[in-house]
């Protein structure tokens, strides 16, 4: 049995002993103390979280790019791409890769022939369209007689990788997993090879699996359907407002060229950090470990990019009419999570939506009996870049959206003019510490957490040190936030309002 | 900016238990050490989970006590048997609204509304909720409000008082559950194909409508609670407590209850569907969601190890039958898998679903069937044995790698009546698997011509349309949602 005496425990101690920041400092030393960090001659920083309460392990691979770097034309490739990343390798997934690699160029060259004249705008020639079509399927299928399917998840199943799975979210990509700890070795060689050397294989029918992945988030749900016109309508210039999954036109026609391009452009060890949390010594796996994510591509950091959405002038509106039932949404463009007042809006979130304590449970669940729900929350749809802070309801039956907006507006006005209670700002304080000390029960969360911090502040550290922050929000800050954001001319709505079936005669149907 | 965030996008899968693959690569001769297999894998660190400490009171209550002192939480529930499945048809809905009124409405000396104040001041919680077989109350806080959350937590769970205004909030929330359930085409699936298989009436899919939930009283409330808490209870804390001083605080609340009685058994009738094909239309969506149900087993069937394995390869994850063919060759899925479902004290249900674009419908629906029926006809190698048993083997210890998850585990096994040493045994069954009792089950277990057929989707997109699966023409099923009746002498308006 190891020792109970564990980072998490010192963690407790350092957090719950914070209230005044002077003590902090001195219980953060023993927590670092658990934390390893090394930054490798390619760029790439190397988290280890030691916590060997059991004989496992997690890890977080955490790339600074997700569909905000798509490139334009060509939405949904940095989700392409994460699919990409489950293929394998030169060395796994192949029986002959240097057969494989001159298959695979082939498909590339069919696929850009069959491209060019499908996009012709004038004089395309059906007959030879189809023919390329043929001769493309026909590379494809050379190809595929090198691939051995799924042989990258096989082996790490297999060896008993739990919660497999990636996530592509508008500001970053996200591989991870847990594992028995005597595998971590296995684990390195598996994931620095994938980030490295990777082959598009299968590249054309994976397109056609997240076409399918697009169809059930987006295409046949209906607040899917309703919040990718929400975010369309709220930018104007910012790839915020873009499909993050990506505009049919586009993913269908995401080439394994453009996909090579993303990682290369992308997967630089200066734009990834990998946190592992759990069972493992860094001073004894750290030579390994290096010794595998040496051959990550350096590279310089990708310039960030140059758009800023510009400031909202004019309200706007969406209205979707079809036969779901009536929801609410609207938003105002907010700053990024770098802003000073960035714990302003997690305390109004808090104030206005946590729990049945909070503001709009209260008024629109509880007292007026108009929504079956009712939020705030922020920052969506991603926080590297100035985003939304929205509100949402879904109306009980008989009540309809404009209620759940005049209501909102209610409540959102008594932000702006009246102060917030001290019991509701010493609650959204202790709950968020709170929070924080629940969330580092589970290896996966914390693996996740740290990459995400170090990525995003240059320091796991301000995971902590975000507290700090939190303790100094006042009432003041609030309003002045709320006067300043939560104003007309900065708001998007969307909302559906329920069309009765066509031809729908019989009495009673609600469907 | 917070560690959690919410609405992302998970991908590659949608099913939590993955597997292992059905091709042999034919260029590849079995010698052939692959790079992977040259890396060292050391034994695994000696481990031995922590087992809770289990106190049966005279009374014929159970006490769990698992001590955790890393953070500094103490968090406890109650499980109390008797849920969804005991109501009455006519009041469909009564448990879920019970286990939301009950916490809402509070005790006697504090209500609902006051309790949240009190609680979310110190980011402490108690909740309520009732499932299929049990009704729960929980309760966390952080240690130095442990006594006083405690204590209120259990005034709340003896003398709940049921207002009048909360049943009415609970049921307006219901209603709003039920006039949306027609609105998202995978809430539809879920639902429709387990009557397929349990029927309409049965207890496990009897279907809350808004004349069930308007017929429930507040005497509906107060005596589910008073016949529910005559149950056997499982009491389970786990946190940075003293064990002594807990232990000495469980007995004074819980040793002075009478003698716990037992609900009376289930004694409901289980059936194979009838193969048939059935069919839900919504023309706002653009693909289909088809499932392929038929009946399972319950846990207690001495084949769960081999039907476990036998899950892995036909639609476990990524490398399994299904995956591979339907997902990964045939590119007609994002989301694809299932399997034989065991529950614990009854059938679950043998489902496999695939989500598919409108026109592909049919290919879908096809090639999910023949892998079904491909279990028997092409038999388990050894290969897919290998795997399979690695995927379970391997991942098994995250069955109790933390202590909340082995006194999970603890309180399932005590409820439902499994021998404390279930995962161990279980675990070596397993291990012992032979392709011999894998191919069994497959032919014992799964059969093609006792599958019902469901697809929702968009009729008019589906081409070619559902006659060409050869199974006859498509049954439709309403799902049109009632109306309540209105009093007598008026007319229903439109």
């Amino acid at each position: 049995m190891q020792s109970k005496t564990t980072a998490r425990f010192w963690l407790s101690l350092l957090l719950t002993a914070l209230a005044g920041s002077l003590v902090f400092g001195q219980d953060l030393k023993s927590f670092e103390q658990k934390i390893t960090t090394k930054v490798l001659p390619n760029g790439l920083t190397l988290l280890i979280c030691e916590l060997p309460d059991a004989p496992v392990f997690s890890y977080t691979t955490f790339i600074d790019a997700g569909g905000a770097n798509d490139p334009p034309g060509e939405s949904g490739l940095a989700h392409m791409f994460e699919h990409l990343a489950f293929k394998g390798t030169s060395e796994i997934g192949t029986t002959d890769y240097a057969a494989e690699k001159v298959a695979l160029a082939k498909v590339e060259e069919t696929n850009n022939a069959y491209e060019a004249e499908y996009l012709k705008p004038v004089g395309r020639d059906p007959q030879k369209l189809a023919e390329l079509k043929k001769a493309s399927l026909a590379a494809q299928a050379e190809a595929e007689k090198y691939v051995i399917p799924n042989q990258f998840t096989e082996v790490a199943q297999s060896n008993g990788a739990a919660g497999l799975n990636a996530e592509t979210g508008l500001d970053e990509t996200q591989y991870f997993w847990a594992m028995p700890e005597n595998r971590l070795e296995l684990w390195a060689w598996l994931e620095s090879g994938r980030l490295s050397d990777v082959v598009p294989r299968e590249f054309y029918k994976e397109r056609d699996v997240v076409l399918e992945e697009r169809r059930m988030r987006t295409d046949s749900n209906p607040i899917g359907r309703l919040l990718e016109q929400f975010l369309a309508t709220a930018y104007v210039a910012h790839n915020y407002g873009r499909s993050n999954i990506g505009w049919p036109s586009e993913v269908s026609q995401i080439t394994a060229t453009e996909a090579m391009a993303f990682h290369k452009k992308y997967y630089v060890g200066s734009n990834i950090v990998v946190s592992v949390v759990g069972d493992v010594k860094a001073s004894e796996v750290l030579p390994m470990l290096e010794k595998y994510f040496d051959k990550v591509p350096g590279g310089p950091k990708p310039e960030d990019m140059t758009t800023v959405e510009p400031k909202q002038f004019a309200e706007k509106t969406v209205v979707i009419r079809e036969q779901t039932q009536p929801f609410y949404i609207e938003g105002y463009h907010r700053p990024s999570y770098r802003d000073k007042d960035d714990a302003v809006f997690d305390a109004i979130s808090d104030i206005l939506s946590n729990g049945r304590v909070s503001r709009l449970y209260r008024s629109l669940v509880r007292d007026q009996q108009i929504a079956a729900e009712a939020a705030g929350f922020s920052p969506y749809p991603g926080d590297k870049y100035p985003s939304l802070f929205a509100f949402y309801a879904f109306p009980l039956p008989g009540h309809t959206p404009p209620e759940m907006r005049e209501a909102i507006h209610k409540e959102i006005d008594k932000l702006k003019t009246a102060d917030v209670t001290d019991a509701e700002l010493a609650m959204y304080k202790t709950r968020a510490r709170a929070d924080l000390l629940r969330s580092l029960a589970d290896n996966q969360g914390l693996a996740n957490a740290l990459a995400e911090y170090q990525t995003r502040y240059g320091d796991w550290r301000e995971l902590f040190l975000q507290l700090d922050r939190v303790d100094k929000v006042t009432k003041d800050d609030i309003k002045r936030v709320a006067n300043q954001v939560f104003v007309a001319s900065n708001r998007t709505s969307a909302q559906i309002e329920t069309e009765a079936p066509a031809g729908n005669a019989k009495a009673g149907g609600t469907q | 900016m917070k560690p959690l965030r919410s609405i992302r996008m998970l991908s590659v899968a949608a099913f939590a238990v993955f597997s292992l693959s059905a091709l042999v690569c034919p260029h590849v001769s079995a010698q052939q050490i692959k790079p992977w297999e040259r890396i060292p894998i050391p034994a695994l660190h000696e481990f031995k989970p922590h087992q809770p400490t289990r106190i049966e009171l005279k009374n014929g209550i159970v006490l769990f006590l698992q001590e955790d002192h890393e953070l500094p939480f103490v968090n406890g529930s109650v499980f109390i048997p008797g849920g969804s499945r005991d109501e009455s048809t006519a009041k469909a809905g009564m448990i879920d609204l019970f286990g939301q009124a009950w916490r809402t409405s509070g005790s006697e000396k504090t209500d609902g509304d006051a309790m949240d104040d009190l609680l979310e001041a110190k980011a402490a919680h108690i909740e309520t909720g009732g499932d299929v077989d049990s009704t729960s109350l929980s309760w966390d806080s952080l240690k130095a409000d442990a006594d006083q959350v405690y204590a209120l937590a259990m005034d709340l769970l003896f003398h709940p008082k049921f207002s009048p205004e909360k049943l009415q909030l609970a049921q307006q929330q219901d209603a709003t559950g039920i006039v949306r359930r027609n609105d998202d085409e995978s809430e539809i699936a879920n639902r429709e194909s387990e009557k397929l298989v349990y029927g309409v009436d049965s207890p496990y899919t009897h279907q809350p409508e808004l004349a069930t939930i308007g017929a429930v009283t507040l005497a509906d409330l107060n005596a589910w609670h008073d016949r529910s808490l005559k149950g056997k209870l499982i009491v389970a804390v786990s946190g940075d407590f003293d064990p002594v001083a807990m232990e000495a605080r469980l007995r004074e609340t819980f040793e002075p209850l009478p003698r716990v009685s037992p609900l009376p058994p289930h004694h409901d009738v289980f059936h194979d569907p009838a193969r048939s094909l059935s069919f839900i239309n919504k023309e706002d969506v653009n693909q289909s969601n088809i499932e392929i149900m038929g009946l399972g087993t319950d846990r207690h069937n001495p084949d769960i190890p081999s039907l476990a394995v036998m899950n892995q390869v036909l639609g476990g994850g990524f490398g399994s039958r299904l995956f591979q063919k339907v997902r990964t060759e045939l590119g007609l899925a994002y989301a694809v898998g299932g399997g034989v479902g065991f529950d614990y004290d009854h059938p679950g249900t043998f489902r496999v679903m695939v989500l598919t674009k409108s026109a592909s419908t049919v290919d879908a629906t096809k090639a999910a069937l023949a892998e079904i029926a491909g279990l028997s006809e092409k038999p388990v190698t050894d290969e897919e044995l290998k795997r399979a048993k690695d995927d379970i083997l391997n991942s098994f210890l995250f069955r109790y790698d933390t202590r909340e998850k082995v006194l999970s585990e603890s309180v399932r096994l005590e409820f439902y009546g499994y021998p404390a040493n279930y995962l161990e045994t279980y675990k070596a069954a397993l291990e012992k698997v032979t392709l011999a009792d894998v191919n069994l089950a497959a032919r014992k277990y799964i059969h093609p011509d006792k599958l019902a057929v469901l697809v929702v989707g968009n009729g008019p997109e589906i081409k070619p349309p559902l006659d060409d699966l050869g199974m006859g023409a498509a049954h439709p099923i309403d799902i049109t949602i009632p109306q309540p009746q209105q009093p007598a002498g008026q007319e229903s308006k439109q």
